[in-house]
């Protein structure tokens, strides 16, 4: 019995529990002249069996799958001969590997040991039990669940407000899930980057000008230095987000002035969405752009030029990174601006002051804090981009304001340093989840501040 | 005295209004040209994303076919026993009928190029088929090689040396003469629609990369909706204002602005590394992706709880509806189109996410089809990610109208969350 089935079999003993309360509920009202006799409609006493028959089955379900493999490996391990139980962890850790991998029917490398073969058929007998138990389990839970309820109904059994009470504390777990969403973000991160720290030290990377994370396998190795500074990486980060909001903040902000003062009714339905297009066009194509059509274009103007521009340059992956935020940062300048009152404009216009006047002097001073709200939010939304920047930036850790050199960021170093084959214990791939704590407290004290500003904003004139 | 003072002065301003009024409507225009420019220069930007695209990719929808006049030899095939006759040795034979003075080694190797490797599947296909056709000479359509497709398409370019270029003189004379021959053109690529990922440009396609997008998609719709939606509900119409709710606000304002990679980090460590779920599996991309949209379904969500009009919940609750009563049968049906439209977008924006699912695998090679969940697979962003970090020239074809494919389907999703938040108007 595999676990699809199990839950097909629970999906079904729930669905004849609702049946069963419900015409338990009918039966039990018969004598008293109908449905109309109890406290909550049929319906409710339906759903409530079917809740106590499902959940209590499903939590029993998922704890034994989770713990299941380990358990039943405890007792595999405990029945191995002595000579191999003596190992050391490592090569104790492969065991279990190749145990597991035949248990999965995977090719095993090395020739098999009967005594690791042997544990293996162990492992799936007791999978084989295990699973059997498991379903004589649940049946038996749901079965109690259906009597018990089923013994409960009587027509003042306030079944609604059971029903009503489960719902509400569902729609609490559910709202609940995104601080835990935070948690685990916080907690993988920050566990393997104290792992990280203990082999390199927080000043060594908080304040290292070197980046080369190849670390030397043998001590002679060359090229291998694996040095973390990541200073470099930051300013190659910030140089990419500078350069793309020089093309965001200005054409973003001009479009929504001219959008939200200048332009008709017509003019802005047609051009808000077709800006909008631009920002919900996905970042791998931007890339691609990138990569393919802006980087050369710059290289071949350089050669023009006169002036030598790497294939990957930090001027590419800005503008294009800015073209991608142009319409993000538009949008909330458009909040921003129509939610300067009219008043405003019309004592200004009534001064006699040109439109562009009213807007430089009394639109965009009153809007300032939301825009700069918005801003922020692009930045953190610049620096935390990736496919634009790992197919266009480069991989070179320089430490240069030059915006004809290649750069490298801090998102880019992380997928190169966890794509392709990972040893866990290894700095290198523990290095990746240090730079994510440094790109999640970065990005997350940007989006505190803007979020700040810009509902202080709001209110202002709500 | 006084009187007179001031009707002076207010002459003397109104002449410097006068004076300046030139140069301020000149300022006047500036600002709207700039205004007017900027939307220009975004739209171009736009424009010019969409040609390149289109222009790179629209021949990766034809693809060159080569026929072949062969002869199913009866020495080389053995009727009894057709899978284990050597089809290549039948293709080759063919394409040295078009050049038979060929007798070097390595040339022979060059013209047998000229075709995919796939050539000899689609003979034995053939003959599977057609039994009775062993003895005689046939004619098969078999797709060229990838960078004969390429020279075909006009993408190689000729006035290159020779060595510079994937095609060298040689080779251009036998597509010449396979062209004088007709024996050579281009067709609707099938293929592209219908194969998994492959080494070989001209047999790769997206089937594989569709199939796994819409796994994941699946995964990611039936989590995030019904938990975004349960969770919209309930700090709307629930939660009382407390610090507990406050704090669930921010966090979920401030998920909605971490960066996808943050998630890709969290999938690796806790599904990947924790639960020991499998890597490059669309439940595993489901799931990160779940996690990033959900912050914007519920703000979405939200927002159209509160579009919701007061008065019905009022009504409701005068007809003597529990709170739960009054949101399932009224206001969530209302609102309903609102979440919706926001729901697709999101999806939307799930479906063109790449950065997270590099962290857990998704970009190994997976020439196979997916059948289900847990099967490895790629998908769709990926794919062109891959291809567009390939050097050759027939895969950034692909790319481009892999691209194509993806735009247009976050258009048709775009157009349906327009299209709902129109009825969501409508009803009110």
């Amino acid at each position: 019995m595999t676990s699809i089935h199990l839950l097909l079999t629970l999906w079904m003993l729930t669905v004849a529990g609702y049946f069963i309360g419900r015409s338990k509920a009918f039966s039990v009202c018969a004598a008293q002249g109908g449905p109309s006799a109890l406290h909550s409609r049929p319906f409710y006493y339906g759903i409530l069996t079917s809740i106590w028959c499902a959940v209590p089955a499903l939590i029993v379900f998922s704890f034994w799958h989770f713990f299941q493999s380990t358990i039943i490996m405890d007792m595999v391990m405990a029945d191995l001969p002595d000579q191999i139980r003596s190992l050391p962890d490592a090569r104790l850790n492969l065991v279990v590997n190749d145990i597991k991998n035949i248990v999965s029917g995977n090719t095993v490398s090395v020739q098999i040991s009967p005594a690791i073969q042997a544990a293996a058929d162990h492992y799936k007998s007791l999978e084989m039990t295990a699973h059997t138990a498991l379903g004589v389990i649940i049946t038996a839970i749901t079965m109690v669940a259906i009597a018990g309820i089923c013994l409960k109904i009587t027509p003042t059994l306030r079944a609604r407000n059971h029903v009503e009470k489960i719902v509400e504390v569902l729609l609490i777990a559910c709202a609940v899930l995104a601080v835990f969403t935070t948690i685990g973000i916080v907690l993988s991160v920050l566990y393997e980057s104290i792992r990280f720290f203990k082999i390199v030290p927080v000043h060594k990377f908080l304040f290292g000008f070197e980046w080369s994370p190849q670390m030397a396998i043998h001590a002679e190795q060359i090229g291998s230095s694996g040095a973390f500074g990541v200073v470099p990486i930051i300013f190659g980060t910030m140089l990419i987000a500078g350069i793309a909001m020089c093309v965001a903040v200005p054409l973003g902000i001009m479009s929504a002035i001219y959008l939200s003062e200048y332009a008709n009714g017509k003019f802005r339905r047609i051009v808000k969405p077709l800006l909008g297009i631009l920002g919900s066009i996905p970042t791998v194509v931007y890339g691609f752009f990138a990569a393919l059509v802006v980087a050369p274009a710059i290289k071949e103007a350089g050669d023009i030029l006169g002036f030598s521009v790497s294939s990957a340059s930090a001027l590419a992956a800005g503008v294009v990174t800015g073209i991608m935020l142009i319409p993000f940062v538009g949008s909330l300048s458009d909040d921003a601006i129509n939610a300067v009152p009219q008043s405003l404009r019309d004592g200004a216009l009534s001064l006699g002051s040109t439109r562009s006047e009213t807007i430089i002097h009394v639109v965009l001073p009153a809007a300032l804090p939301g825009i700069v709200g918005g801003v922020l939010l692009a930045v953190s939304r610049a620096i935390g981009e990736t496919m634009i920047v790992v197919m266009a930036a480069g991989l070179s850790a320089h430490l240069t304001a030059n915006p004809f050199e290649a750069v490298t960021t801090v998102t880019v170093q992380i997928v190169s340093l966890l794509v392709g084959e990972q040893e866990f214990d290894s700095a290198k791939t523990l290095a990746a989840f240090a730079l994510g704590l440094v790109l999640f407290v970065a990005t997350l004290i940007l989006n505190v501040v803007a979020l700040t500003v810009v509902r202080k904003y709001r209110a202002h004139y709500a | 005295m006084h009187n007179l003072n001031d009707e002076q002065s207010r002459v003397g301003t109104i002449d410097m209004v006068k004076k300046g009024l030139n140069r301020r409507h000149r300022k006047e225009r500036r600002f709207r040209f700039f205004g007017c420019a900027a939307i220009l220069i975004s739209l171009s930007f736009l424009s010019l994303l969409l040609i390149s695209i289109i222009f790179n990719g629209y021949t990766a929808f034809q693809q060159t076919v080569v026929r072949l006049d062969v002869l199913l030899d009866t020495d080389v095939i053995d009727k009894d026993d057709l899978a284990d006759a050597n089809y290549s040795k039948l293709i080759h034979n063919a394409l040295l009928s078009i050049s038979p003075d060929v007798t070097k080694h390595t040339d022979k190797r060059k013209l047998y190029g000229l075709v995919s490797i796939s050539a000899a599947y689609i003979l034995q296909d053939f003959v599977a088929r057609n039994r009775d056709k062993i003895g005689t000479t046939i004619q098969i359509w078999v797709p060229a090689d990838a960078d004969v497709d390429m020279l075909m398409k006009g993408h190689i370019d000729l006035d290159k040396p020779e060595s510079q270029r994937r095609i060298d003189e040689r080779e251009l004379a036998w597509v010449d003469q396979l062209v004088k021959r007709g024996q050579i053109k281009k067709v609707f690529n099938k293929t592209f629609f219908t194969a998994g990922d492959s080494r070989e440009p001209e047999l790769a396609g997206i089937r594989g990369a569709v199939c796994g997008s819409f796994y994941a998609i699946v995964i990611t719709l039936s989590l995030s909706f019904p938990i975004g939606v349960a969770a919209a509900v309930y700090l709307e119409e629930f939660a009382t204002k407390n610090r507990w709710t406050q704090i669930i606000e921010v966090n979920i304002n401030n998920l909605a602005a971490v960066p996808s990679i943050v998630f890709g980090l969290l999938g690796l460590a806790v599904f990947l590394n924790f639960w020991g779920l499998p890597r490059s599996a669309p439940v595993v991309s489901g799931l990160v992706l779940a996690l990033i949209t959900l912050p914007s379904i519920i703000i979405g969500g939200r927002s159209s709880l509160r579009e919701v009009p007061p008065s019905i919940r009022e009504a409701s609750f005068g007809i003597g509806a529990s709170k739960i009563q009054m949101v399932a049968h009224h206001v969530l049906p209302q609102a309903l189109p609102g979440m919706l439209s926001s729901t697709i977008i999101a999806m939307a924006r799930a479906l063109g996410e790449t950065a997270p699912l590099l962290m857990i695998g998704m970009v190994a090679f997976i020439a196979n089809i997916p059948a289900g969940f847990t099967d490895p697979s790629t998908v769709l962003p990926v794919q062109i990610f891959l291809w567009a970090g390939s050097p050759e020239k027939a895969f950034l074809e692909k790319a481009s109208a892999a691209i194509m494919v993806l735009l247009i389907f976050l258009m048709v999703m775009n157009g349906m969350a327009v299209m709902l938040r129109k009825i969501f108007k409508k009803r009110q």
